[in-house]
């Protein structure tokens, strides 16, 4: 009970983090995936999605959605780490009993909560001009939940590793944002030549957004199956590797 | 192990790079004592403390809170001991209020917590400023959150890494009156302070390290006795340009007519007074003054010998 109140104590305060600079960390995403929706959207309003008889803003949608989940889950986590190092405040939570595996648990649940409300915001903003089927529920939910998870993992061992701001900004710049702009976002890999198609199988991030997309759309460039089970392991990895570095204390205790 | 002991360490090494920061350090300290940790600035002092507490891993070597080994057993361990820290902190996103009930909370403690919290706050001169952040506060108004930090779960042995560093004199007086009550109460308090006249007055245990290795290990009092000088003051009706050689060579602080001498113990303070009659000087007062923990300190971290 004691270590289930020290884990949702965590929790609780990474999500009022957040909220207290909600317009930041919200409200400013919302507004700036929207404009790429309104801007790509009319733009190419007439340009191919991949997949016949689905209009390209019906396609962009849940890519900017997921693209959105992704780089918040992400954000949260890892700035919330590297300020708390910053400003010396980890100290506080390194001293008290909370075992590795909960202090990681809590900072991804931050960061899940995090990414659904700036993604199911821009969905039913984004739906009262773009229609949103939901075709499959349960996959809709299951890659929303599993792909805040991953990124929020992957913020927190960003967060974990980067020293100081700039070497966070150059993860966020030269891995996370190049990932996921080449994720299928924007199109369909089936458009893509052959090489490019090829390289697209070995991001990660792709099999996110197209397992999302087959939640929505019921439309997929590979089977929702095997983007479960690459999202899935890709998430075991990243917490095994990440609490055994917590355990030893890598970058945090001295 | 003893139910008499708070904290055991045993041979605890951990070396950054070629510097050993501590080499071989064993240790007990009783329950309920007030303990200080003192050496110079490199001495190993606040690596000692970030072993106790958890936040440095040790290369070798072991450390137990009542019982509780800090690595195989850490969550009790951490749940025994409270550490404030040497370095401040800060917090923008919350309030000190909001701070100390989220710290209480990662030890499992919800609001049967709270009234304590509020004790807290009020002993530590916090209440006013309950609602305001960390940024606005400041650095001795900083340190009282740390302290109150490190108490919100009511720990057995708080550990104070330069506590008054940066505090004023009020502050500083009501701090150790807080901290003795909660002495008094039972908790083993381990300190470590630049003041070392603070040391002097409320601990009862004195361990010294230098360059990771403990110097001395005893009770205040026999540490104090076993200094090898005593100290006489001196006072002469006036003031005199020039000493007798055995005074100079003796003299270890000047102020006016006031000589302090610094002598091997034992020397017949009748010799002291024949050098000044014979020098045509006339002696007022001559007394015993007791060596301060800061001349054992001097002595000890200079020469390295071992008590």
């Amino acid at each position: 009970m004691r270590r289930y109140l020290g884990f949702m104590t965590l929790c609780h305060k990474e999500i009022k983090r957040f909220m207290s600079v909600s317009i930041q960390t919200v409200f400013a995403p919302l507004v700036s995936t929207l404009l790429y929706l309104l801007i790509f959207g009319q733009v190419m309003q007439t340009g191919d999605s991949g997949f016949d008889g689905l209009a390209y803003h019906q396609f962009l949608l849940p890519g900017l959605m997921m693209m959105a989940m992704l780089q918040n889950a992400f954000s949260n986590s890892s700035s919330s780490l590297i300020q708390s190092k910053m400003y010396g405040n980890l100290d506080l939570l390194l001293l008290s009993p909370l075992s590795p595996a909960a202090i990681f648990s809590a900072f991804v649940v931050g960061a899940v909560v995090r990414g659904i409300m700036v993604g199911f915001a821009i969905g039913i903003v984004g739906s009262l001009w773009v229609a949103m089927p939901v075709m499959h529920v349960v996959w809709l939910m299951v890659f929303t939940l599993l792909t805040t998870m991953v990124m929020g993992a992957l913020g927190f061992l960003a967060g974990l590793w980067a020293a100081k701001y700039d070497q966070l900004a150059a993860f966020q710049n030269f891995v996370i944002l190049p990932l996921t702009f080449l994720s299928g976002v924007f199109y369909s890999v089936s458009v893509l030549p052959p090489v490019w198609q090829q390289a697209t199988w070995f991001n990660p991030f792709f099999y996110m957004v197209d397992g999302f997309r087959f939640g929505i759309l019921g439309v997929s460039d590979v089977s929702p199956w095997l983007s479960f089970a690459i999202t899935l392991g890709f998430m075991l990895l990243l917490s095994i590797v990440t609490i055994t570095l917590l355990t030893r204390g890598w970058k945090i205790r001295r | 192990m003893s139910h008499n002991i708070a904290i055991e360490i045993q041979t605890l090494s951990k070396s950054y790079g070629d510097m050993k920061a501590l080499d071989q350090v064993s240790l007990q300290i009783p329950k309920g004592s007030f303990f200080a940790l003192l050496g110079p600035n490199g001495a190993g002092k606040s690596t000692l403390i970030g072993v106790l507490s958890g936040l440095i891993n040790a290369d070798a070597g072991s450390v137990k809170i009542l019982g509780h080994d800090v690595v195989t057993d850490y969550a009790a361990a951490r749940r025994l001991i409270g550490l404030v820290p040497q370095e401040l902190i800060d917090e923008p996103f919350f309030s000190i209020l909001d701070l100390l009930r989220i710290q209480a909370g990662y030890f499992g403690l919800g609001k049967a917590q709270w009234p304590w919290i509020d004790t807290l706050l009020q002993k530590l001169g916090l209440w006013d400023k309950k609602d305001a952040g960390m940024p606005a506060l400041s650095g001795g108004m900083k340190r009282r959150v740390l302290i109150a930090l490190a108490l919100v779960h009511k720990p057995s042995v708080l550990v104070l890494d330069e506590p008054t560093a940066g505090v004023d004199i009020e502050l500083r007086l009501g701090l150790w009156a807080f901290i003795r009550e909660l002495h008094a109460e039972g908790m083993t308090i381990i300190l470590t302070t630049h003041y070392l006249e603070e040391a002097e007055q409320l601990c009862e245990q004195v361990a010294i390290l230098r360059e990771g290795k403990i110097l001395a290990l005893s009770s205040t009092q026999a540490l104090l006795a076993s200094h090898p000088w005593e100290y006489v003051e001196v006072t002469l009706a006036v003031a005199a340009a020039t000493l007798p050689d055995m005074l100079q060579q003796a003299l270890h602080r000047r102020q006016g007519n006031k000589l302090v001498l610094r002598l091997p113990r034992g020397q017949q303070r009748a010799e002291i007074a024949s050098a000044i009659q014979e020098a045509g000087l006339l002696l007022t007062e001559m007394r015993q003054v007791e060596a301060s923990l800061e001349d054992v300190f001097r002595v000890l971290t200079r020469s390295g010998s071992e008590l």
